[in-house]
């Protein structure tokens, strides 16, 4: 018999479907799995097994009974722990969440569930989505399935290092920066952020408001799609979600076609500081995409120069704000002041938030208040919004003369853990290619590239394309894909060293 | 000597040397079904907790959704203070820490309020005041802190505090004025009767039930002195939280009095909020405000911009009701009443529960004499607002109309009211069932006048001889005899055609 975690999404739904296997087999294979590799791996925070299984039984009853059931109905998937589960723990890879369990589910999650997708667990994270490694979890770090003494990216390392594990073949992520995008270079995976305003931000725990956005973790681009398809679409319970239908995605990643695509290299992403085998697989994409019948550009995109610099007083200053919220009046943890006999309600949040808190949380809500103090208003977050509409003009520039962007997707593989722990400008400038997306609103895809010359680590290739043009990076991913899965002989997971089980 | 208790100046004392600035600062809550950012109820007075959710509890993850209701009821604030209407606006964050305010942020609206730059008209003592209006904007309102074990409610000196959120995330609009200047030893009249006038206009409206005991209208009183000749601003105080009409005015008065006392012994007044007390009359310092205090307001991520239609903004001016100077001036020209009693009315605030009594059927006179007399003093006597009383319109109407169909007399018709007041029943059913109907059959008033005669033989004797003003004292024992339930008048003649 197959092994069924390794099957992709598209192929379990399939076999699901022609009621090959059950959705409670499925589900328990991938509950095993994370049961053997998950020890080493630390991609859970929480695994959810009697929930998923009753999720799967539901299904397989409703398939039995002749109900139609939604395509990827039983497919296991995994959460990012910053989205509110009803019933289920929710974190944010935060002590000061600790033991908070929703009342309600996040959009994303109530429409995983009305499809029938069994939920295995919550995935690790830097706290608040505060970091490119998962170090900054309060609960210790994701290890890279690729080799376990370095990080899987971050913030969302938990959620790429269950699929590139095979502990999950879906996972959902959110993406600020580049929190789905960077670990999926840095594991081998797929990550997308879609369209700002694409997918329901009901029931993410906020970061950054104006930059925030929910999208697929997967193995294949086509899963991505069909993912993606499921968690889109228009949400009146947020304002910001956009009122049109989902991009034809799942076609587009069918389709994988790019003859006669125009596509543009960015000129100001990919040169000093990125790694030499960064750049070399990117080069052999732009080589393959060329051959493949696409006219390629370079373009320039002079405003990205201060996308970092931009990126890092906006997210700081919403980040302030949003999580304000946290301070023991009604959730989470409450941690009363030493030496005080009776404190007072603010003594109670103020010792609460310091015992609560990671050191790179506050350093950035430090970040933000000041950033948005008066007096320095204008000067930081006002500047930051200019050079936010710089770089969207950039982009709608450069969407004038080419269909997609394309650039590394992060600047080096994956590092050791500890590396840039203390250095928080060299750990920020990991997102310096995924960053303007976010800040433009524009939707973002990374797929694998290949391995590194020098370190045998996984490379990703991240498209740009403009929003609601969502469909566009899939239709170019899957025949990225394709090619190389061509030259490789198979997908680039498959040379990935078998993890350690344990029984 | 430095003292801040410094010798009480008189109001009079004060205004010889000083010009007083003021700045109102009104909140009203709507009466939207729903909340500013939720769906939950806002029906005053539920159980604590029981009108939440993710958003207006602000749980990790809940995302605000404006209420397009509100903005219509801003809107018509708006246009009502002849603001002009912003075509594009924005929520903004303001954020300071707050157990009652679950986000830790207020939901508000900063440097782009729905409306801005209006002004309206009040008069005192027949002169008018033109109050320039600075802004109307949205925000939302927070929880409710109750402090326990203390004294006095307040936080100092309680054991513990309660928070109760159902308040938090109701819509509220407040009205900002620009500073009111020039109106001297009137200042205290002119700042009740804009709140008064603002009550009238929002109430016409119908955005808001302004119940100032409820805090669904609260007001802030912004005061400060400047010698007299002196054109730049002093250094101002901010009442806070004052919840009656008569409370604004003499807050007001308090705060001349305080400031020129602070101001004569040399010592300056610091940039505070105080506290109104009620019962004492005076205000007590509150929280130091100074300019530099920072709420590090940034436009709201999480909502879209506001940006009503010309169409729609044209389409609610159009709905606007007759505004309040101009629909006074008509009801006193229908009612034929002095510029007193229309003051006597207004400040009553009965101008709407008189105008319905009338349309129900009743003279202007006396719905007037109904709700200035009985029902005011019922009101007084339970101390709630005139509009509380448990009697309608309607029904006042309907005592009116059995006393003019001679069917209850004026002593009688007071009997009613207390049945009506008492809960029990409209007034046909406590005439029924107190048996109140005046007594018109002759021959049983007759056999009444023939004992009152038979008991009184020194009286009729008297009126026998032509003294018809000893009736009085038959009248007297014929209606003692029908417990009132009979018309003085045709007792009177009753008797003098058996006498006279």
């Amino acid at each position: 018999m197959t092994d069924l975690t390794r099957l992709t999404a598209a192929a379990l739904a399939d076999a699901l479907a022609a009621r090959e296997v059950s959705a409670v087999e499925a589900t328990q294979a991938h509950l095993d799995r994370i049961a053997a590799v998950d020890g080493g791996v630390h991609a859970f925070l929480h695994v959810d097994v009697d929930g998923a299984l009753a999720t799967a039984r539901a299904v397989d009853d409703a398939r039995a009974g002749g109900t139609a059931v939604h395509p990827l109905a039983g497919v296991p998937i995994a959460v990012k722990d910053l989205l509110a589960t009803n019933g289920l723990p929710t974190t944010c890879g935060s002590k000061i969440l600790q033991g908070w369990i929703p009342p309600y589910d996040a959009t994303v999650v109530a429409r995983l569930k009305v499809a029938g997708l069994p939920i295995l667990g919550k995935t690790n994270m830097d706290e608040f989505a505060m970091g490119s490694s998962t170090e900054h979890s309060a609960y210790g770090p994701t290890r890279n399935p690729w080799d376990l003494g370095r990080i899987p990216g971050g913030s969302g390392g938990g959620s790429a290092a269950a699929v590139a594990a095979y502990e999950t073949p879906l996972a959902v992520g959110t993406d600020t920066g580049g929190s789905i995008r960077q670990p999926g270079a840095v594991t081998g995976t797929v990550g997308v952020k879609p369209t700002y305003g694409g997918v329901s931000r009901y029931g993410l725990v906020a970061l950054a408001s104006s930059l925030d956005q929910a999208g697929p973790v997967t193995r294949t681009v086509l899963d991505a799609a069909l993912l993606h398809e499921l968690i889109g679409g228009h949400d009146p319970l947020d304002s910001t979600s956009i009122d049109s239908p989902v991009p034809a995605v799942v076609e587009a990643a069918r389709r994988a076609d790019v003859t006669g695509m125009r596509i543009g290299v960015i000129a100001e992403l990919g040169g000093e500081g990125y790694q030499p085998g960064v750049r070399a697989r990117f080069d052999d994409v732009v080589a393959l995409l060329s051959k493949a019948g696409a006219d390629v550009v370079e373009v320039s995109c002079p405003s990205f120069d201060y996308a970092l610099a931009a990126y890092y007083l906006i997210l700081p200053s919403e980040a302030s704000s949003n999580l304000a919220k946290f301070d023991a009046m009604r959730y989470g943890l409450r941690v009363a002041p030493d030496g005080v006999e009776v404190p007072s309600a603010e003594e109670v949040m103020s010792a609460s938030r310091a015992a609560g808190f990671g050191d790179e949380v506050k350093r950035r809500i430090i970040l933000g208040t000041y950033a948005l103090s008066s007096g320095y208003y204008d000067a930081y977050y006002g500047s930051a919004q200019k050079v936010r509409t710089l770089i969207a003009r950039d982009f709608d520039a450069a969407f004038e003369e080419v269909d997609v962007l394309v650039s590394p997707t992060a600047p080096t593989t994956a590092f050791r853990f500890g590396d840039k722990l203390d250095d928080p400008l060299a750990m920020y400038l990991n997102d310096i290619a995924t960053i303007p997306a976010n800040l433009a609103g524009v939707p973002g895809l990374s797929v694998p590239s290949g391995l590194a010359d020098e370190d045998g680590l996984p490379v990703g290739v991240q498209l740009l394309a403009p929003a609601l043009a969502d469909d566009r990076l899939y239709n170019v991913a899957a025949a990225i894909e394709a090619m190389l899965a061509e030259q490789w002989g198979g997908p680039l997971l498959a040379q990935a060293p078998e993890l350690e089980v344990r029984t | 000597m430095t003292t801040t208790s410094a010798d009480p100046v008189t109001f009079e004392d004060a205004l010889e040397r000083y010009d007083p600035v003021m700045g109102m600062e009104v909140h009203v809550e709507l009466n939207t079904a729903s909340k500013m950012f939720c769906g939950c109820s806002t029906v005053f007075g539920a159980d604590p907790n029981t009108q939440v959710c993710p958003v207006c509890l602000g749980l990790p993850g809940a995302l605000p959704v404006v209420n397009a209701r509100a903005i219509e009821s801003a809107i018509k604030i708006g246009l009502a203070l002849n603001c002009s209407i912003a075509p594009w606006c924005r929520f903004a964050r303001k954020n300071y820490f707050y157990p009652d305010m679950p986000k830790n942020f207020q939901t508000s609206q900063y440097d782009e309020p729905i409306a801005y730059s209006g002004w309206t008209e009040i008069e005192v003592d027949g002169v008018s005041y033109r109050i320039e209006i600075e802004r109307a904007h949205m925000e939302e309102d927070t929880g409710k802190s109750l402090h326990v074990g203390g004294a006095t409610g307040r936080i100092h000196g309680a054991s513990h505090s309660l928070v109760d959120y159902n308040r938090a995330g109701i819509p509220l609009i407040e009205i900002v004025t620009k500073p009111i200047e020039g109106t001297g030893a009137k200042s205290p009249e002119v700042a009740r009767a804009y709140v008064a006038h603002l009550r009238e206009l929002v109430l016409g409206l119908g955005v808001s039930d302004v119940r100032m005991e409820q805090g669904s209208m609260r007001c802030d009183v912004n005061l400060s002195l400047r010698p007299i000749g002196v054109t730049t601003l002093g250094t101002r105080s901010e009442t806070k939280n004052v919840n009656s009409l008569r409370s604004v005015e003499r807050a007001v008065r308090h705060e001349i009095g305080r400031h020129a006392a602070v101001l004569d012994g040399g010592n300056r007044i610091v940039q505070e909020t105080r506290h109104w007390h009620e019962d004492t009359g005076v205000t007590t310092a509150g929280r130091e405000k100074s300019d530099a205090e920072d709420y590090r307001y940034f436009p709201e991520p999480d909502l879209v911009p506001v940006a009503p239609s010309r169409e729609w903004v044209e389409a609610l001016r159009a709905q606007l009701p007759e505004p309040p100077s101009l629909r006074r001036a008509r009801l006193q020209a229908d009612w034929a009443f002095s510029d007193l009693e229309m003051r006597d009315v207004a400040g009553a605030g009965a101008m709407n529960l008189v105008a319905e009594t009338v349309a129900a059927g009743a003279a202007p006179q006396a719905a007037k004499k109904w709700w200035l007399s009985e029902l005011a003093r019922y009101a007084n006597e339970h101390d709630i607002a005139i509009d509380d009383v448990p009697m309608s319109p309607e029904q006042v109407a309907q005592v009116q109309g059995l006393l003019d169909a001679g069917r209850i007399n004026d002593k009688l018709a007071r009997q009613v009211f207390d049945g009506v007041l008492s809960g029990e029943g409209t007034p046909e059913e406590v005439v029924a069932r107190r048996g109140l109907e005046v007594v018109s059959d002759d021959s049983a008033l007759g056999d009444a006048v023939d004992r009152a005669i038979e008991a009184n033989p020194d009286v009729a004797a008297k009126i026998a001889a032509g003294k018809h003003a000893a009736a009085g004292a038959l009248i007297g024992a014929v209606m003692k005899e029908m417990r009132g339930r009979a018309d003085a008048g045709r007792v009177r003649e009753l008797i003098l055609a058996r006498l006279g």
